[in-house]
């Protein structure tokens, strides 16, 4: 199927965006990569498509002293290729090098898939894993961005905090701290699948911060209210999974916990971060 | 290599006169190393394989090769014709339902039509001659009622596809939806609705065969009863179907372009549908990025552009797009089997019985029909195995989904997997090993050639070896040792399937399933050009299958000429012989056949003149290398060439006055087809907490009989495999119980990818045919055929600690898991009752 006809513009600035976006008629675009698909099946049908792919003020990083904004339109690839440096070591090109494959990583940048909130792709729960935060610009001028942490940017499947003139222009990632461990598992049965179910652990002790998150739940992804239970044993994952999301049906439930499992073993195994 | 010359002599003391040219005996391809008749690796120095560098049994690098992977081949979707409009269909979003009215946008006069707008356009019937068969009419345009969604309903035109998209949704149908025919099993059931009105019940056929069952179950000392179901797949090509129809005033002539497997085939279909004469219609068929079955059908879209372009007088353009394939397009493989096997206690299979039922859809497909699949079935179960007694009743059944097409394999897959997996569930029951209880019930060279219970007719083969072979490469005594010391819920496992490919079978095959179309003598012509060069002509037509290169290693044998001066013309009925195409393994034997022949009785022409201009014997002479020779004397066919075209002064007066133009027909020995056989083995893991299964190892022992170009045999055998892995773990289309299918698109669909499949070990055996001109046998599905049973014999096994067995393909982790689920839970419910 073709699309539905469509306007196409490609944003000069982020002003220009920003003012294309009034009115609720047009959509943004970057990688086009969860977009193209949906026009070429005539499931979404904006009147008008507006690139912001190309802007400099989306394509650059920031590094401040405990964290590193990624611009939104920064590619998989070019985070999987260390393009950009990664403030985690190695843990986001690890996770940035099995998005999908190849092809979809050259064109599909951070910000689109943490603006479509698939349940279950990959940043969605690598950067609420990270403790990453959004950083989001509202359509008035001179109001300075708000920032809102990951667990609350995401309000449900394909649905985030973003209101209909706000663009998503960056993510922060905060530094690790000396010490810290990482483990991200997710089960795809073939290459470039969507995970059916994934897990990530942080351990951060240099700041206090110890983060279980369960992805692929058709929803946005849920945090372990007491992660040390279950990183000391003290807990079971399927005991945990039960308490966490009971709303999940048995099989699905079984699933999750054997992922919870793997990214167990694997935080056994992983190397300590250091600056 | 011994015991195939042997059973080769072995058969033609039997035959007496054979077709082949084979004296001596055939070497072996292992791999990559040629290995001689010494199994010497290094053969330049022997003469016989001097000869095949370029002709038979050559690893010759393919003639099409540079066209198809530099980006140079021409497919449908690259070509334009100016005036040309593109078609889109509105189709069907229900599976069943009347359709009230029709209304079409305003100002869309001459770019949108109808059923109704058809006029003089016949529906598409393909009636088979079996008893109680119950035909249907697939509606071009349907105008009262829809069976399956996707249904065209409406043709929109405009100068693209888009704005011919954006007519289809302004055309306004309403619907009186009635309930769906989903589930093969129930579709028979009084309570379900009637697809076509006039049947009493929704079946296109039932079929029974009873073989001395009763008397052969007698001493039956176990009884094992199964239930299997394979999946509804779709069949993938790369390029999907696609079309240009095109009308020439000045000729009076309807061009058909369309991606097709067998052009002269859609010609006949395509003038009972139009009501044109043969003469009026020519159908050509370019590049064609795989067919598998897909392409082996006329469509109702490619009948509707047709009518459009004659009406019009413009080209018109079809592409199928994905998602077109998906939910609209002709499925494969849906089947169900009740079996039970019967045995003695030291394994010998006695008998087998059988209930099975083929989903064939809505409609029965041209020409192919809807019964050929389940007629299969009941034909080819018992596989290479002897038995005393055999019962199996089938059913076509009709659902409210697209018709299924016989895909690579067609019901052998299915057969194989619930033969194979029954067998090895007597053998579990029977605690004796799946290797021995192969060996104790296949057929044994010795007997060869073999009429089985079915009265299938084995033209040769060594199927034990097959089995030893692949029981040796795959490590079976290494593997069982490895599961000794397992532990955990990560366990191995091996399994094995054994069956053969009937290919190439012919006129008597055909004519008993009585469907539109019956192939007779496939027909080669053979032309030499005045430079020399050799140009083919045959009605079969490749959609990857080599053969470009294949049949000019065939024609290089017999005359001679260089390959790189011999030019394939095929995928056009204007300059071909008819031919029913290309289908059931045929093309190497019977279009290959057809151009020995054909190149046999050119060569005989050209020795006559060269003898002439040589003042030599024509029966002494020899060509080879591009030259005829008797003894010291020799000419260059060109010269032979260049002196009946261009200096006919020279030409005895007594020459042939046909010239230098040949047509041959051929016909194998007997019709009855030649078999070729594999042997697959299969080492897996199974995570059992995911359910994931992963293939480990790999191993194919394969006999094409005479290979005529092994890398050609080695790229249909890997192909073939990756499909049938397919089918084994990926692919299913799912129906909900309106009859909505529940795949659209690749993300939901899953192909096997290049990362799913394991290094497949290929290992050829070549036992001649006795029945082909070459000793050659039809290879192109088999590779289909064996991975479901393989592989879930081997997830079965590595799951036989706590007796899970999955039954139905794919295997998907929901089905692994449930398998395990079910086993574990009756485990702890037998604990309870002890």
């Amino acid at each position: 199927m073709k699309p539905a006809l469509f306007d196409f513009a490609v944003a000069q600035s982020l002003s220009d965006a920003q003012s294309a976006l009034l009115g609720g008629q047009n959509k943004l675009v970057s990688g086009n990569q969860s977009l193209g698909p949906m026009l070429n099946l005539r499931l979404t049908r904006p009147a008008g498509l507006i690139d912001i792919s190309r802007l400099p003020e989306l394509r650059n990083i920031e590094e401040f002293e405990d964290r590193v904004r990624f611009g939104a339109a920064i590619t998989h690839a070019e985070i999987e290729d260390g393009e950009f440096p990664d403030p985690t070591g190695h843990w986001m090109r690890d996770a940035a090098a099995n998005i999908a494959y190849r092809a979809v990583r050259n064109r599909g940048t951070i910000g689109g898939s943490l603006a479509h909130a698939d349940p279950a792709a990959d940043w969605v729960i690598v950067m609420t894993g990270l403790c990453a935060t959004a950083i989001i610009l509202g359509p008035e001028d001179n109001t300075p961005p708000r920032s809102l942490p990951m667990e609350d940017f995401f309000t449900g499947p394909y649905s985030t905090d973003l209101g209909p003139d706000d663009i998503l222009a960056a993510v922060d990632v905060p530094i690790p701290g000396q010490g810290a461990r990482w483990a991200y598992w997710k089960y795809t049965r073939q290459v470039g699948e969507f995970a059916k179910a994934s897990a990530t652990i942080l351990i951060d002790p240099a700041h206090n911060r110890t983060r279980i998150a369960i992805g692929a739940l058709g929803r946005q992804p849920a945090l372990l209210s007491n992660p040390e239970a279950v990183l000391d044993g003290k807990q079971s994952p399927i005991e945990a999974l039960s308490e966490a999301i009971p709303d999940q049906p048995a099989n699905a439930l079984n699933l999750h916990a054997v992922a919870l499992s793997r990214a167990l073993e694997q935080i056994k195994e992983s190397k300590e971060f250091s600056a | 290599m011994l015991l195939c010359s042997a059973i080769f002599n072995d058969l033609k003391e039997q035959y007496g006169a054979l077709q082949t040219r084979f004296t001596a005996p055939i070497p072996i391809i292992q791999g990559d190393v040629f290995l001689g008749r010494n199994g010497k690796v290094d053969m330049s120095n022997d003469p016989d394989v001097k000869e095949r560098e370029t002709g038979i049994g050559a690893r010759l690098i393919r003639k099409e090769d540079d066209r198809y992977l530099n980006g140079k081949g021409r497919y449908i979707a690259d070509m334009r014709m100016t005036g040309m409009l593109e078609l889109a269909f509105l189709r069907s979003p229900l599976a069943h339902a009347k359709i009230i009215s029709q209304t079409k946008p305003e100002q869309s006069d001459n770019r949108v039509f109808l059923g109704r707008d058809l006029e003089g356009v016949s529906g598409i019937r393909a009636v088979s001659g079996l008893p109680g068969f119950r035909p249907s009419t697939q509606p071009i345009l349907a105008d009262e009622k829809v069976r399956h969604v996707g249904e065209p309903i409406a043709a929109c035109l405009a100068d693209s596809r888009a704005k011919a998209e954006d007519l289809a949704e302004k055309i306004d149908v309403v619907f009186d939806e009635l309930p769906a025919v989903h589930d093969m099993t129930k579709a028979r059931d009084k309570e379900s609705p009637l697809l076509h009105e006039d049947w009493e019940e929704n079946s296109f056929l039932e079929s029974n065969a009873d073989i001395n069952f009763e008397a052969a179950i007698a001493e039956a000392d176990v009884i094992i009863k199964r239930s299997f179901k394979t999946a509804r797949q779709c069949m993938a090509p790369i390029e999907g179907r696609g079309l240009i129809a095109v009308w020439d005033r000045n000729l009076e002539l309807l061009t058909l372009y369309s991606a097709t497997q067998m052009p002269h085939i859609v010609r006949t279909g395509l003038a009972d549908c139009l009501n044109m004469d043969h003469g009026q219609i020519r159908v050509v068929a370019p590049d064609v990025g795989g067919g598998f079955g897909y392409k082996g059908i006329l469509l109702a879209e490619e009948v509707c552009a047709c009518f459009l372009a004659m009406k019009l007088d413009r080209p018109i353009r079809w592409i199928e797009d994905r998602r077109e394939h998906l939910i609209a397009g002709a499925n494969c493989r849906e089947h169900s089997y009740e079996i039970t096997g019967y045995a003695k206690a030291d394994g010998e299979l006695l008998a087998v019985d059988c209930t099975a039922i083929v989903d064939s859809g809505a409609y029965s497909s041209y020409p192919f029909s809807a019964c050929l699949e389940a007629a299969q079935v009941a034909s080819i179960l018992p596989g290479p195995y002897v038995m005393k007694g055999f019962r199996c009743k089938t059913w076509s059944v009709a659902t409210n989904k697209p018709p299924i097409l016989p895909f690579r394999g067609v019901a052998r897959t299915g057969v194989c997997f619930a033969l194979e997996v029954l067998l090895d569930g007597i053998a579990r029951e029977l605690k004796i090993t799946p290797e021995a209880i192969r060996a104790r019930n296949l057929v044994q060279p010795e007997q060869m050639p073999f009429t089985n219970i079915t009265n299938k007719f084995f033209d040769s083969g060594d199927y034990p070896e097959a089995l030893k072979r692949a029981v040796a490469a795959i490590d079976m005594e290494g593997i069982r040792a490895e599961q000794k010391s397992q532990t955990g819920r990560t366990r191995i496992g091996v399994g094995l399937s054994i069956f053969c490919e009937q290919g190439a079978h012919g006129t008597s095959v055909y004519h008993g399933w009585g469907i539109p179309m019956v192939p007779g003598f496939e027909q080669a012509t053979a032309r030499l050009t005045p430079d020399g060069g050799l140009e083919l002509r045959v009605g079969v037509h490749s959609h990857g299958q080599s053969l470009e290169t294949t049949l000019a290693q065939i024609a290089n044998s017999e005359i001679g000429i260089d390959p790189e001066k011999i030019k394939l013309v095929h995928g056009d009925t204007a300059s071909t012989p008819y031919s029913t195409g290309t289908w059931g393994s045929r093309c190497i034997v019977m279009a290959g056949g057809a151009v020995g022949s054909a190149c046999e009785l050119l060569g005989e022409r050209v020795r006559k003149i060269a003898g002439h201009l040589m003042q030599a014997d024509p029966a002494d002479i020899k060509l080879e290398g591009g030259m005829a020779s008797a003894g010291s004397s020799t000419i260059s066919i060109e010269e032979v060439a260049r002196t009946w075209y261009l200096k006919p002064q020279l030409l005895p007066d007594d020459v042939d006055p046909r010239g230098l133009d040949v047509v041959a027909g051929y016909k194998t020995t007997k019709d009855t087809g030649t078999f070729s056989y594999a042997c697959h083995a299969v080492k897996v893991e199974v995570d059992m907490d995911l359910g994931h299964v992963r293939l480990l190892d790999y191993v194919i022992i394969e006999d094409a009989g005479t290979m005529i170009n092994p890398m050609v045999v080695d790229g249909q055998v890997y192909g073939g495999a990756a499909q049938g892995i397919g089918t084994a773990l990926f692919e299913e289309m799912c129906f909900d119980a309106s009859g909505q299918p529940l795949a659209s698109t690749l993300a939901d669909y899953h192909l096997p990818l290049a990362s799913d499949l394991p290094n497949i070990r290929i290992e050829h055996m070549e036992t001649p045919s006795p029945l082909s001109r070459f000793g050659q046998k039809g290879i192109g599905e088999s590779g289909a055929i064996g991975p479901p049973a393989a592989i879930a014999n081997a997830v079965n096994d590595a799951l036989s600690f706590i007796g899970a067995e999955v039954a139905e393909v794919p295997m998907t982790p929901e089905r692994v898991l449930s398998a395990i689920a079910q086993a574990e839970f009756s485990k702890t419910t037998e604990g309870d009752v002890a």
